[in-house]
């Protein structure tokens, strides 16, 4: 079993080494390609579903080898979508928009490097809307990869060209507070007095050497909030304690998993809108006007989506000719 | 002569520097003197009125609320960019810079108190100008001091009175219920499928001869449910061991490794093996976990158990690890309380216990009267509720009584 | 009094918790900051006893040379990597350029986002075999997941405007595939989900309160 499990693994490591030497300019197909390529994957799907009428079922290795192809072939295509904004993502913008330039924003990053897919392109462009509309950005994390996250996400903001005449200065327009254990009893605390919970910020300097934060005590200092969630502690926390116990208002991004689970607070008002996904992500910067990875990933989400509904119709065919078997053997 | 230019070069120096800090530590927010550029005409704001302070209500003490009426030069492209607080322990005397908010806003709390100090305040409006983050000018209005006032504790939170209520109903239905259980009266307790297969699944693992799995959630013992997680272990480590049949858990928190180690020993003695126990069967993967969900998905696909259990608190690894024990056909009982995670349960185990279920499954395995009459008291509160929806969405919709005031719990 | 202690504790601490958050007043305002301070230590210090565990299962897998024991000579090697390089880094050992921060960047980011990518197969192949119109209530669910499924992304709306485009069929905004799925987020998937969570609320505070007054012992170990 072991030594199976070596060869898989030497053979995708060789197969990745000659990826990389070989191919060292970014391949893109034309419209044209594409297009026959996205025909080829339909007739194959066509084929598959008249085996399947005709009595042939289809493992799940199957599905796995169409999903892979439907995430990764976008990557190769120059496909446009058109995204549409759902009131939710309306709502966060219009509440970020609302603000007078100078308020206080706390962001929260409570997520770790697997969601990064999806939650950092959220990240970069509340980061970039906020720096834009000159907002004072204070940033920590309930999990302890989310201050390492924001820090990428901050850098990659500061690095455009428009960034450099803003002068954006750490201390002054944003701080990182870093990590705190304690999930939401942190949050709690927090209501209480900020500096009890960061005495230093990320990289060692004292809370009262901060400019920004300085003055600031608790919630009542903040004019609006927004959280980045992946799991626990994360928005459902932040909305029990930060907003039912503090009036805090905030808006949140969730995983795409966790969002149907937040809709409810959405719903009652207890949050100013949300970004479920990375179809959020996509919505966001659009209104942001940056197009990045959200939008780009978009379209192999897209194409996933078609082909799973693909495959629902076909073990939907599956599962009819089954039963007229079973029909026809009974009697 | 060339001391006595330095002389004076110095002494002027000192003057100039001294001047600086007297500014620095003026009283008002700001003044015309902090600006880098010349101050256009009529840019000052008229001043707020009508401020008032009184200790923050229901708190621990330490904290005073400010409110005031907005200066009229406060609108969309006004004189007024922020409201500035400033704090002292004397009219006369100095007064400290508290932090500000931004214009539009008619509130400040001051968290920074001790209690039983007197303190008097006043609110500055704030007009100032800024390019590429440099401050050109700024100006500021200051309002009438107000004060002495007085922060203190206070003995009960009345914002939360509601939640007091709901919470004493709740604890009172389950205790009255836990009372009439101890008496012995007989409660009647729907079947739940996901617990009555336990057995099965015990039995079809011993039945071919391979190990049960089981997953006790990726939270720590802080969370509720990994503590109903940990207590099925209890009972299914317990029938494993009667069936001598080998269970593993591998844990994701190292204070749930300590527990479950005392559960399931405990489970072999009451199963009378006592000696069947190896404390190798419960042990600690990693706490990260997508890391967690790997080691697990490896212990499925490489020793595939029979039976597969995950009792706990699961987050978007749950479909990961469930459709991986799905692929190698094990027989998979799942609970949590996790509503998101619970339709990829359904989609890929046996058998799902939603929410509730997986909290009931202590008292329904043990079918000990007095946890059964928690349950019972469960479900008259979960009765309340019901009633409560129906009447607040009547009396709203005919627009009769706001009742949705008496769940409000957001601040003032 | 191996099981009377935790159990005074549990009850102790289950009180405080729940009392603090009526009495604003001190000492019950430091209590819950003390007890959590108190979890927190107890939790950090016990990252040991599990890594200590770990290490002592591997060793003795490769030592007894068991199925897969070379498995656990990853596990040993990449635990004293990530320590050494860990250590060795001193108090910065997470600043942007050190060596940690490359393993972070350059392995453990890339390994834990497969893993979480994986989702994306395995949802596809839940789909593949769960949404099938066995029965009323699960043709519902199909037809709520096709809409939901087609409707939160882009190509959705622009294919039945392009078919109805194709047939000339005047489309209104509101059936749009998206405006379907928002309408199923907003209304039945929130509805379905405070359902749910009002049940584990309940279930919630009845469990703690066994567990506070001691009637739940199951966990530490008792009846």
């Amino acid at each position: 079993m072991m030594k199976q499990d070596l060869i898989v693994y030497l053979g995708v490591l060789i197969l990745a080494l000659v990826f990389y030497f070989v191919i060292t300019e970014p391949v893109v197909f034309s419209p044209t390609v594409s297009l026959i390529l996205i025909g080829i994957i339909g007739l194959v799907l066509l084929y598959i579903l008249i085996k399947t009428i005709r009595g042939q079922v289809f493992g799940r290795r199957t599905v796995f080898l169409f999903v892979g192809i439907a995430v990764v072939l976008p990557f190769f295509m120059s496909i446009r979508q058109d995204i549409k904004l759902s009131p939710e993502v309306e709502e966060l913008y219009n509440a970020v928009m609302a603000l007078q330039p100078g308020s206080k924003v706390l962001v929260s990053l409570d997520y770790d490097p697997p969601s990064a897919p999806e939650l950092q392109p959220m990240a970069e462009s509340f980061f970039l809307l906020c720096f834009r509309r000159d907002l004072k950005v204070i940033v920590m994390g309930l999990w302890p990869q989310g201050p390492q996250q924001a820090e990428l996400a901050i850098q990659k903001i500061l690095d455009r060209p428009e960034m450099a005449s803003r002068n954006i200065r750490y201390g002054i327009d944003y701080v990182n507070l870093g990590f705190q254990t304690g999930n939401e009893f942190v949050i709690q605390r927090m209501g209480g007095s900020f500096r009890s919970m960061f005495s230093t910020d990320y990289y060692g300097t004292p809370y009262d050497s901060l400019p920004l934060v300085r003055n600031i005590t608790n919630f009542n200092n903040i004019d609006f909030s927004f959280n980045l969630s992946a799991g626990y502690p994360g928005t459902i926390e932040w909305v029990q304690v930060a907003v039912d116990r503090y009036g805090v208002k905030l808006g949140a991004g969730n995983t795409a998993v966790q969002a149907p689970q937040v809709y409810p607070y959405l719903r009652a008002g207890q949050l100013t809108g949300l970004l479920g996904g990375l179809n959020g992500a996509a919505e966001f910067e659009k209104v942001t006007g940056v197009l990045g990875k959200g939008t780009k990933f978009m379209v192999s989400q897209s194409f996933s989506h078609v082909i799973v509904i693909a495959f629902i119709i076909i073990g939907n065919v599956a599962y009819f000719m089954g039963r007229k078997q079973e029909t026809k053997k009974k009697q | 002569m060339n001391l006595k230019i330095v002389f004076v070069g110095f002494f002027i120096f000192l003057f100039s520097h001294g001047l600086t800090l007297a500014q620095e530590s003026s009283d008002s927010a700001f003044t015309a003197n902090d600006t880098i550029s010349v101050v256009p005409p009529d840019v000052t704001p008229v001043i707020v009125k009508n401020v008032e302070v009184r200790d923050n209500p229901n708190d621990e003490g330490g904290a005073i609320r400010i409110h005031w009426s907005l200066s009229i030069d406060d609108y969309k492209g006004g004189k007024v960019v922020r409201y500035v607080i400033l704090r002292g322990t004397d009219p006369r005397g100095k007064f400290e810079n508290l932090g500000d908010v931004s214009s539009g806003t008619g509130q400040f709390i001051d968290n920074a108190t001790e209690d039983k100090v007197e303190y008097y305040y006043k609110v500055a409006a704030v007009n100032e100008k800024k390019e590429d983050g440099r401050l050109l000018w700024s100006v500021s209005a200051d309002s009438d001091i107000v004060g002495p006032v007085k922060s203190s504790a206070q003995w009960f939170n009345f914002e939360r009175i509601n939640v007091f209520v709901g919470t004493l109903f709740v604890c009172l239905a389950i205790f009255i219920y836990i009372q009439m259980a101890k008496s012995g009266r007989n409660l009647y307790v729907r079947k739940i499928a996901g617990l009555e297969s336990v057995d099965e699944a015990v039995g079809r693992a011993t039945e071919m001869g391979r190990k049960i799995l089981y997953v006790p959630g990726i939270n720590d013992m802080d969370n509720v449910q990994t503590i109903a997680g940990i207590t099925i272990l209890g009972r299914v480590a317990q029938i494993a061991a009667e069936y001598e049949t080998w269970i593993e858990v591998p844990t994701c928190r190292s204070l749930v490794m300590v527990t479950a180690k005392e559960i399931v020993k405990e489970a072999y003695s009451k199963a009378g093996r006592p000696d069947a126990y190896n404390e190798d069967q419960v042990h600690y993967l990693t706490d990260d976990q997508f890391g967690y969900a790997a080691a697990i998905d490896g212990m499925i696909v490489r020793e595939r158990p029979a039976a597969i259990f995950y009792m706990g608190a699961f987050f978007a690894e749950s479909l990961i690890m469930a459709e991986t024990g799905n692929s190698i056909g094990a027989i998979q009982i799942a609970g949590t309380g996790q509503p998101s995670q619970l339709p990829f349960f359904v989609a890929s185990c046996d058998y799902t216990l939603i929410g509730e279920e997986l909290f009931a499954a202590s008292a329904y395995l043990s079918r000990e009267p007095r946890l059964l009459g928690s349950l019972k008291g469960q479900d008259l509160a979960k009765a309340a509720i019901l009633v409560s929806i129906i009447v607040g969405v009547v009396l709203e919709t005919f627009g009769l009584f706001q009742f949705s005031g008496f769940f409000r719990v957001i601040g003032e | 009094m191996r099981r009377e202690i935790p159990l005074i504790i549990t009850a102790v601490v289950g009180f405080v918790y729940v009392i603090q958050y009526f009495i604003p007043h001190y000492p019950f305002n430091n209590l819950n900051g003390w007890f959590s301070d108190w979890f927190s230590i107890i939790g950090a210090c016990a990252i040991w006893l599990g890594a200590l565990n770990l290490m002592r299962i591997s060793f003795d897998k490769v030592y007894k040379k068991r199925r897969d024991w070379g498995y656990s000579i990853i596990i040993i090697l990449s635990f004293a990597l990530i320590v050494v390089i860990g250590f060795g880094g001193g108090r910065d050992f997470r600043d942007l350029g050190t060596n940690f921060d490359w393993l972070y960047r350059f392995i453990y980011t890339p390994l834990s986002a497969t893993m979480f990518a994986l989702l994306a197969f395995f949802v596809a192949s839940a789909s593949y075999r769960a949404f099938r119109a066995r029965n009323l209530e699960a043709s519902l669910l199909l037809v709520a997941a096709f809409f939901v499924m087609i409707g939160r992304v882009p190509v959705g709306d622009a294919l039945v405007t392009k078919v109805a485009g194709l047939i000339s069929l005047p489309i209104p905004d509101a059936v749009l595939p998206s405006k379907i799925a928002t309408w199923i987020m907003n209304y039945i998937n929130a509805a379905g989900q405070r359902a749910i969570m009002i049940g584990i609320a309940l279930g919630i505070v009845s469990t703690s309160l066994r567990v506070i007054l001691g009637i739940e012992r199951a966990h530490l170990g008792g009846e």
